[in-house]
């Protein structure tokens, strides 16, 4: 059974008195123990609010007016504020983008570390400190019982990141949820702290959800992909299998757009336009304003989803498919 | 030989922290230390680096945006850094800049007219109405902005349209040489692949130079033609676009290449060791990459490395043991 089921989620925000705008339109997903799942998107494809929907942090005045979410048999949308504390942080983690919001500038990481193990479990701050010695040395932080008394601003931002994954790992959840964890950092501190969170998913088997707006670092990381556009799931698979042979028009056009792709002197693969903001989406298939392949089908009704792909005119997979 | 057209000497950028003014140290941060390039005309220059390294400096000190503490600036064979504003008012025409967010870079208050309008006010005053009109008009077409966006403001348009009027602003007074300080990173990666192939047919159809400041090596890949890896303030390996890649000479141009997330993926499946750049204020006495370098020795500890020339082949590299 999946550990975490995901089924028809719509997130609706109001839009004057009478009307509301869906930020995901029914998004469906399922995650196994210890499976890696990359969420790939444009900025405002929905692929933060997904992931906010899943931890019932999205804020007022926008609602879930649809769907369920079942962790381990239970409906987190129908839970109590009280009881949804006992699985968010503590059975579900999450990593922020920049660390230096996430953390709290004016305390020491040691207080920051205490604080999040005495607000799940009932143990001594001795106990607790030594827990949190334990996990930042599990994140490769040198000299972990000096950092310990340091605040945040003495730290690097690659450090900082590091404390932001210990603090998710102080209570050894099953899920990590990763809202795009390196984009704020350079190439070679991504590269460290993503190798880092493959390695702990791998030896904790522990399952994550990598948001990402970077289709390289989930080649690396993850073992399936979803591909979301316009608040919907368009493409769904093996991760190397839609990158290497794509059938949605739209993912296909984000791979051959990626300057590795191309040969050098010739013009890059651009898909013409951009992606419509929630207010205003076109009739039919969202994408299909910037679709090459688009007939007058997709503009008048919309693909579902259907063995993972949402388009009436899917690509052919090409011979570099594996079988 | 050709005369370049920009060239630094030795090109030394100093700051100095703010202290308390009770305080006997004077820290001062060494932004630059030592450039030396030459960008021929045509050329697609490209800077890389992480964050912190200089090269935003760079190309702010050969715009003129900030004076270098030591060194010279060669526009075409004259010597700019020195000049004053008066007397370089006439090169500004011939050299622009556009900068990384279009979300700020663009006056909010002014329409699209007026952004591309002022800098031929400025620079040109001889030109009457009708010629500004005619050449923003011109300029427009040129960067596949519509005709209707001339009364438009800012906040009306996608980030992909803004840099296309930002682009627009820094070719309206016809310069020969731009500085496009990380111009796509602030973009969708759909978007990216747009602006890009719009750089390089305005560097086709007129003969623009271009100092392109990057994170990313894919596109010094598709889009350069030398590169500059910069370290903490100095140039690290200088070197021919397709070299680079093939063959790298410098430990740190190798870790950078090693960072880049890979489609077929498998990169990140080893631990890293967290590293990070040393403090600008105090760097290290001998090579500023010693304390993350993997083969380092004795020597580097102690004696900076100069950038020199690497036996048969075409790249500089300041690294004591490269070959």
């Amino acid at each position: 059974m999946a550990l975490l089921e995901v089924t028809d989620l719509h997130v609706a925000f109001p839009r004057g008195k009478h009307h509301e705008v869906e930020a995901l339109r029914g998004v469906s997903l399922s995650l196994k123990k210890g499976e890696r799942l990359g969420i790939v998107g444009e900025s405002g494809a929905g692929k933060s609010m997904l992931a906010f929907a899943i931890l019932n942090l999205i804020a007022e005045p926008g609602r879930v007016s649809q769907g369920a979410i079942r962790f381990d048999g239970q409906n987190l949308l129908e839970m109590s504020e009280h009881d949804i504390r006992g699985i968010r942080g503590n059975r579900i983690s999450m990593i922020f983008q920049d660390p230096m919001v996430t953390l709290n500038p004016v305390l020491t990481i040691g207080t920051q570390m205490v604080e999040t193990l005495k607000a799940h479990r009932k143990i001594s701050t001795h106990e607790a400190r030594r827990l949190s010695i334990e996990k930042l040395k599990l994140v490769a932080i040198p000299s972990a019982e000096s950092r310990l008394d340091a605040y945040p601003h003495e730290l690097s931002g690659g450090l900082r990141q590091r404390v932001v994954i210990a603090i998710a790992l102080l209570t050894d959840p099953e899920i990590i949820i990763a809202d795009e964890p390196t984009t704020a950092l350079d190439v070679t501190i991504q590269a460290e702290i993503m190798a880092l969170i493959l390695q702990l998913c791998r030896d904790r088997d522990m399952a994550l959800i990598l948001i990402t707006h970077d289709l390289g670092v989930v080649a690396e990381v993850t073992e399936r992909l979803m591909i979301m556009y316009a608040g919907l799931c368009v493409e769904e698979g093996p991760t190397q299998r839609i990158i290497n042979a794509p059938t949605h028009p739209y993912s296909n056009g984000l791979l051959k757009a990626l300057p590795q792709n191309s040969e050098r002197g010739q013009d890059l693969y651009q898909i013409p336009g951009s992606m419509p903001p929630i207010t205003a989406l076109p009739s039919g298939c969202a994408y299909h304003p910037r679709c090459e392949f688009a007939t007058e089908r997709c503009h008048v009704s919309a693909p579902d989803l259907v063995n993972g792909i949402a388009c009436f005119h899917p690509l052919k997979a090409d011979a570099k498919a594996p079988a | 030989m050709n005369v370049p057209i920009i060239e630094t000497k030795n090109v030394e950028m100093r700051f100095a922290l703010p202290t308390h003014f009770l305080s006997r140290q004077k820290p001062v941060l060494h932004a630059l230390s030592g450039v030396s390039i030459a960008i021929e005309p045509g050329e697609s220059f490209c800077v890389v680096g992480e964050s912190g390294c200089g090269k935003t400096t760079l190309g702010r000190a050969i715009m003129g945006l900030l004076t270098p503490s030591a060194g010279e600036i060669y526009f075409r064979g004259t010597r700019i850094d020195q000049l004053d504003e008066s007397a370089r008012k006439p090169i500004r025409a011939d050299m622009q800049m556009v900068f990384q967010n279009p979300y700020a870079s663009l006056n909010p208050r002014r329409n699209v007219f007026d952004t591309l309008a002022e800098p031929i006010r400025h620079l040109k005053p001889e030109m009457n109405h009708a010629e500004i009109r005619a050449q923003v008009e011109d300029v427009l077409d040129a960067t596949g902005c519509d005709q209707s966006w001339q009364r438009k403001l800012p906040h009306e348009f996608s980030g992909g349209q803004r840099q296309r009027i930002a682009i627009a602003r820094a070719l309206v007074t016809n310069p020969a040489f731009i500085v496009a300080d990380e111009p796509i990173s602030a973009l969708d990666v759909s978007i990216q692949a747009q602006i890009l192939n719009l750089l390089t047919d305005l560097q086709e159809t007129r003969g623009l130079t271009y100092l392109f400041i990057t994170h990313d090596l894919s596109v010094v890949k598709h889009f350069g033609t030398r590169v500059a890896v910069m370290y903490l303030g100095q140039v690290m390996e200088l070197a021919r676009a397709e070299d680079i890649f093939a063959r790298p000479k410098h430990p740190y141009t190798r870790l950078l290449l090693d960072a880049i997330p890979k489609l077929t993926g498998g990169s990140f499946d080893k631990p890293r060791q967290p590293g990070e750049l040393p403090d600008p204020v105090n760097p290290p006495p001998g090579c500023p990459f010693a304390p993350r370098c993997s083969m380092v020795q004795d020597r580097c500890r102690s004696e900076r490395p100069k950038l020199r020339p690497i036996a048969n082949s075409a790249t500089q590299a300041a690294c004591h043991f490269a070959d």
